[in-house]
């Protein structure tokens, strides 16, 4: 049933690593320099978005419709004065920004941006490499990162940037883990782990009754889409779940004590680029990749040659414009609500539906004891449905509990209120006659 | 180039070797191009604005330290899952890789619960 469209020109594992040297240091040198520019120009982007949707102009000096601002700041920002506070770790100090950036673009290197092209004369994939682990490259990549949030916030030697740091890195790791399990869903699906196989394994739909059915793993695996949504917010510290950085309480989380010299342009750049590459997997892994879309997907030629750059860049553009659009709408969560969202539903809802395509595969897999699944299947039911119901009752009579509890206390305080330990003043003054009366008459009006 | 097995991750390398001389270039014409006139009030850690107030490391909660231990629990669980899924639909495995699959989940599934249940997850 599976309609295979797969071309010549489609890249697998066999394709890589037969790069001649050159051609690998163009790529990397290419792809390094699309991502400064894509953050400088998607600093930009966002800054003027999320100012339409705020009622404002935005940034509209430097340059026309002020394209120029990013890169005003970045000079300005190299050509500043760089402060290093008298009490820092200096060596840790300096060196957690590099550690947060690198990694940041060596995840790039897996992202699959095209078919295989003609390139000076040499036959090779619009994508630096693939390995067969490539996606667990991404997710190494993300953890290495979270070293150099760690070490920002320790080598500050602040405690604001230490607190920062520590939050950081437990709502990273925390995110990271919901991330990994809905990879789970699409490897179960492709069953590889390579970012080009991945994308190819989107290529052709099954057909019912010849109505072509969508491919792309965002509808055949909405939850597993839902849940890395989340989490791509979550990972990179991004509104809603932008509590590292919550001014509020931390000043400027974990990055307080870079104060506006290149050091902090370099974290902001790893920021950017780690948006980047979540929304690049998020495409690679659940749209498609670089393939077209429906519409565009009837022409013929346009999963062939160069155009599929265009694609990729156009997804990439709407993957970042839903960043902005998240933070020109939501509010940020607490972190209580931040991280019982993480442990106690991501992980477990993630892992049920693990569980739940793969019994599914399992029962389309021919030759399997059907009666088996099934039995299976009631279990883990009946087994959610216990937990379940034993987590609500649990849940309520504590409820019921404390609410008894903070009635008593109240009650108690009522009746004499410096029970309770506090001096506080008695609720009865003499002098007080309620709100009805005023004790000091406000003149004429 | 053709180093077998390895070539793929030469280009990883040669991406590797691209960033840090990027960054590192960046950071030494900055060094190069900034001017450097530090005042005691410069050099003070910023904090939040006020003169700080005695030693630069704050005590914090001890839970960060057992998410940590959560966190490798459960991302070693996601590392097995991986491969798991790439094969499971292979011929030779299916049911038997299925259910050993739910023992192993099982297992992960009683940590969280019992992290629960010892008040890990819960933040006042």
């Amino acid at each position: 049933m599976r309609t295979t469209l797969l071309a010549a020109a489609d890249p697998t594992l066999a394709d890589f690593g037969h790069d001649p040297l050159w051609i690998s240091i163009i790529k990397a040198v290419v792809i390094f320099i699309v991502l400064m520019l894509g953050v400088l120009f998607g600093v930009w982007f966002e800054r003027k978005l999320i100012s339409r949707m705020q009622n404002r102009y935005g940034p509209n000096r430097a340059g026309k419709f002020g394209l120029l601002q990013s890169v005003a700041d970045g000079l300005k920002m190299g050509l500043k004065e760089d402060l290093m506070p008298r009490t820092v770790d200096k060596v840790i100090y300096f060196i957690a920004p590099v550690v947060l950036a690198v990694p940041a673009f060596l995840a790039f290197s897996v992202v699959p941006m095209g078919p295989k092209v003609s390139m000076f004369g040499v036959e090779t994939p619009l994508q630096l490499t693939d390995l067969p682990v490539a996606v667990l490259l991404v997710l190494a990549m993300a953890s290495v990162g979270v070293y150099g949030i760690v070490l920002a916030g320790w080598g500050s030697r602040s405690p604001y940037a230490m607190l920062g740091g520590l939050r950081a890195s437990a709502q990273v790791v925390s995110y990271e883990i919901a991330m990994g399990l809905s990879f789970v869903g699409v490897f179960l699906y492709a069953g590889t782990l390579s970012t080009s196989e991945i994308v190819g394994a989107q290529a052709g739909g099954n057909e019912i009754f010849g109505v072509p059915m969508p491919s792309w793993y965002m509808i055949t695996l909405f939850p597993s889409f839902v849940i890395y949504v989340i989490t791509m917010l979550g990972e990179t510290n991004r509104v809603p779940f932008d509590l590292p950085e919550g001014e509020g309480e931390l000043v400027g989380g974990f990055q307080t004590e870079y104060s506006n010299s290149l050091k902090f342009a370099v974290i902001m750049l790893a920021e950017y680029v780690n948006v980047f590459v979540v929304s690049a997997m998020s495409i690679t892994l659940f749209m498609g990749g670089w393939r077209a879309p429906w519409p565009i997907s009837l022409w013929d030629g346009a999963n062939s040659g160069w155009w599929p750059l265009l694609w990729f860049f156009a997804k990439m553009v709407l993957v970042f414009a839903f960043f902005i659009w998240c933070r020109a709408s939501l509010p940020r969560v607490r972190y209580d609500q931040l991280m019982a969202l993480g442990w106690k539903i991501l992980i477990p809802v993630n892992l049920a539906w693990i569980l739940l395509i793969a019994t599914a595969k399992a029962f389309r897999l021919t030759g399997t004891d059907r009666t088996l699944v099934y039995a299976l299947g009631i279990v883990v039911l009946v087994g959610c449905a216990l937990i379940w119901w034993r987590f609500d009752s649990v849940m309520q009579r504590r409820k019921e509990e404390r609410e008894a509890q903070v009635q008593a206390e109240f009650e108690e305080l009522g009746a004499e209120p410096a029970a309770g330990g506090f001096p506080v003043p008695p609720l009865d003054l003499p002098h007080y006659h309620g709100v009805a009366r005023k004790e000091v008459s406000s003149g004429s009006n | 180039m053709s180093l077998g097995y390895l070539g793929s991750y030469a280009a990883v390398l040669a991406l590797f070797v691209v960033g840090v001389a990027i960054v590192a270039g960046a950071l030494f014409a900055n060094r190069m191009l900034r001017p450097t006139r530090p005042t005691p009030d410069k050099l003070a850690t910023y904090e939040c604005g006020v003169d700080p107030v005695g030693e630069g490391w704050a005590q914090s909660q001890v839970r960060y330290y057992v998410f940590t231990y959560l966190y490798v629990i459960f991302a070693v669980d996601a590392v097995f899952l991986f491969p798991w899924a790439t094969v499971f639909a292979a011929p030779g495995f299916g049911m038997t890789t299925l259910v050993e699959m739910f023992v192993f989940l099982g297992f992960i599934a009683l940590g969280i619960l019992y992290g629960w249940r010892k008040r890990v997850l819960t933040w006042a």
